[in-house]
């Protein structure tokens, strides 16, 4: 028999947690980290996981999540396997620089540096508080918005790694870079991790993430990611979700972005079981542009939540969001976008769509935009659709001979491209075309190599 | 080759066809006219197997078969084609895309061999020429964008790619100027051949200046008030649709 656990027993659970490994977690974590434990330990326990009644939660209530106990690890030593052997990216004709990281955790392994372009840092959180004390002292910790939530403190409270990149002023990434996010454990898992992009003035760069897990085990991951795009810095940053139904992804990623600057932001959600992206964007330098795009395909009883929260703080910005889902099932969706225009962001051009195709009638889809604009000389809108697949055209196409299946496969694959071909590394575009096809003709769509290795 | 015998049909529980006797047979040029509202669309839409359409009563027989047991796909295989009044746009889904998937399943279903790809754009290429439909617009989605001439032009392209046995042309010639009217007519008229048949369904006689009907029927508040040769429809131009409400009512 379950007990439902109150809200500040599943506080105090995480408390003594921390308490009681408090002095491992330090040895192993990252100094920058360190410094912040005691802090985020006050304000967690303050905050708490976010209230049933907090509006930015009103469809993904995260609580019960971690009633469920997991093994937590705080020495990664004891890692003893070898990814390379047993996990390798097939897609063809991806030509990047890869990194991965193992629950949480840079792997000890990787080696990027050697063929990185001049001055550009790809490394650890750890490695980075060493080395680079500078930049971490400037921008870590700088844009997570921490006193708005809990989620947050968690994250300092129990990360001890991540990956740290900086791409320094003018430099241009000649290929993407890809980051493979890996859990694997033979036991249900907690993961925390914290990363920090760094790009200066005038620098370019094509991030790939691709969250992973290579065990059927539940997995929670609790990741926070700080951007900070200097002036006229670009960005196009592509996070592939393809995770077992049993595991929870709560990603937490805060951009801050000078002028001139511009950020891609495409979350492609092909997997999970219960994903809740939150996406936000400070606009602090006129001129600077920001386009976010996410597609999710979900069915049996997956849920999908991306939220999202656009900051005009400066003129003369532009934001475009374009988030579309397709639920089959009982599956669940939200989306939950916010465009903020401060008082001063005058000619601010903001826009924000949100397209749902609900193939059944179990299936769900909560849409709720938010537009608060606080300057009158600006142009913004929002629309939102959810429903079935559009009759008319499936009798349009079935009228030319185009079977039931293949017409319907036809207007989702459609629907769905449209965020696909925003994906400007071409193999990766080409890979999850692949993948999606797969999935909407109801195979399994996993990729390749990445697939269940425990038994 | 086609029979309808004493078709009732309702859309939402009300009565928009009653009691339809039509037969077409191949070699025929068949025209249905008629005031707006009067049931030509639905007629067209029962023939196509629009799923919103209900038969209440009544048999359709396409070479010798029960036409109303089929799916709308396994008409368009066995050669039924229907010109939509109103064609739909399908953002994503490309024209290429759209026409290879629509003709290589019914090379399928007929026990014939897929195109090649480049004999698929051969012969897309002929096609397109023949009815002046654009070349960028075939390298587009279907009907995005397209002006309402360029979207009637276009399923007469789908018709020629698809070479069917019957085909409905639901006001195909509305909202069309007059070069576009021609390339329309023209296209029919080409098509036309000794084993196949066309039902134009037009509410304006201008497009039977250049193409010349076999027979011509009204449809007037769901039936089938009047069949005659050409002439009928002369005789509309005159005097008008006001005429047939006296006339019915005599
Ligand atoms: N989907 C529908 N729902 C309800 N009524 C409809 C629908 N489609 C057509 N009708 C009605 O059926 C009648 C005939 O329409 P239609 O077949 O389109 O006529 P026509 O093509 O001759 O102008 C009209 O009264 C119209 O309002
Ligand atoms: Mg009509």
């Amino acid at each position: 028999m379950s007990v439902v656990a109150t809200k500040q027993e599943v506080v105090d659970k995480y408390l003594r947690l921390y308490k009681n490994n408090i002095d491992e977690i330090n040895t192993y974590g990252a100094d920058f980290l360190n410094n912040k434990r005691q802090e985020a330990f006050d304000e967690f326990k303050e905050k708490g996981f976010p209230h049933k009644k907090n509006e930015r939660y009103k469809y993904t209530f995260l609580q019960p999540f971690f009633e469920y106990d997991y093994k937590s690890n705080f020495s990664p030593n004891t890692y003893q396997v070898n990814l390379d052997e047993i996990f390798k990216c097939d897609i063809p004709e991806l030509d990047t620089y890869t990194v991965l990281t193992l629950n949480g955790n840079y792997y000890t392994r990787n080696n990027p540096a050697e063929s990185l372009p001049k001055n550009v840092v790809v490394t650890s959180m750890q490695e980075a508080s060493q080395k680079y004390p500078e930049l971490l002292k400037k921008h870590f910790d700088k844009y997570a918005q921490k006193h708005e939530e809990g989620l947050v403190a968690f994250n300092t409270m129990f990360s001890q790694d991540g990956i740290f990149v900086h791409v320094p002023k003018n430099v241009v990434l000649d290929k993407p870079l890809q980051i493979i996010n890996v859990a694997l454990s033979e036991r249900d898992l907690l993961i925390n991790h914290r990363n920090l992009i760094v790009m200066d003035e005038n620098s370019q760069a094509n991030i790939v993430v691709c969250d992973h897990t290579l065990c059927f085990r539940r997995y929670l991951t609790n990741s926070v990611t700080e951007f900070y795009l200097g002036d006229n810095a670009n960005l196009e940053y592509n996070k592939i979700q393809n995770e077992n139904n049993e595991s929870i992804q709560i990603g937490h990623t805060y951009v801050h972005q000078e002028q001139n600057s511009y950020s891609r932001f495409n979350t492609i959600t092909l997997h999970g079981g219960l994903v809740r992206n939150n996406l936000n964007i400070r606009l602090l330098g006129e001129n600077a542009e920001s386009q976010a795009q996410g597609l999710f395909l979900t069915d049996r009883k997956q849920h999908v939540d991306n939220y999202t929260n656009i900051e005009h703080v400066k003129p003369h910005c532009q934001s475009t969001q374009l988030y579309k889902g397709i639920l089959d099932d009982q599956a669940t969706g939200a989306f939950n976008g916010k465009i903020h225009v401060y008082p001063d962001a005058q000619k601010t051009v903001a826009y924000q769509t949100n397209n749902n195709i609900q193939l059944t009638d179990d299936a769900k889809m909560h849409s709720k935009p938010t537009l608060e604009i606080y300057a009158d000389d600006v142009k913004c809108s929002h629309g939102a659709t959810s429903g079935q697949l559009d009759e008319k055209a499936m009798f349009y196409l079935r009228s030319r001979g185009i079977k039931y299946e293949e017409a319907r496969f036809l207007l989702l694959y459609a629907f769905a491209d449209e965020i696909i071909s925003k994906i400007s590394v071409e193999p990766l575009q080409m890979r999850i075309h692949e993948l999606v096809d797969r999935r909407l003709r109801g195979e399994l769509s996993r990729c390749h190599n990445c697939q269940i290795t425990c038994d | 080759m086609l029979k309808i015998k004493e078709l009732y049909v309702t859309i939402n529980d009300q009565e928009i066809l009653k009691g339809i006797n039509l037969e077409v047979n191949p070699g025929e040029l068949h025209a249905i006219m008629g005031p707006n509202g009067s049931g030509k669309s639905t007629l067209a839409s029962v023939l196509a197997g629009r799923e919103e359409v209900n038969v209440t009563s009544g048999s359709i027989e396409y070479n010798g078969e029960d036409l109303l047991e089929m799916d709308p796909e396994e008409r368009a295989h066995k050669g039924v084609f229907l010109g939509f009044q109103y064609p739909v746009e399908i953002p994503g889904v490309s024209m290429v895309n759209f026409m290879k998937t629509a003709v290589n399943e019914q090379r399928k279903q007929r026990g014939m061999e897929e195109l090649s790809a480049s004999d698929f754009l051969k012969l897309m290429r002929e096609k397109s020429e023949f009815v002046g439909l654009k070349n960028n617009l075939t390298n587009r989605a279907v009907n995005e964008g397209f002006s309402g001439g360029e979207k009637k032009r276009n399923e007469i392209f789908q018709m020629a790619m698809l070479d069917p046995a019957l085909s409905i042309l639901d006001e195909t010639d509305s909202g069309l100027d007059i070069d576009a009217l021609k390339a329309v007519a023209n296209g029919v008229n080409k098509l036309k051949r000794k084993d196949n048949a066309t039902v134009v369904i037009t509410h304006y006689q201008r497009l039977l200046d250049y193409i010349i009907p076999d027979f011509v029927h009204v449809l007037y508040k769901g039936k089938i008030v009047k069949s005659s040769d050409k002439s009928l429809a002369l005789e509309l131009e005159e005097k008008g649709y006001d005429w047939l409400e006296k006339e019915v009512e005599v």
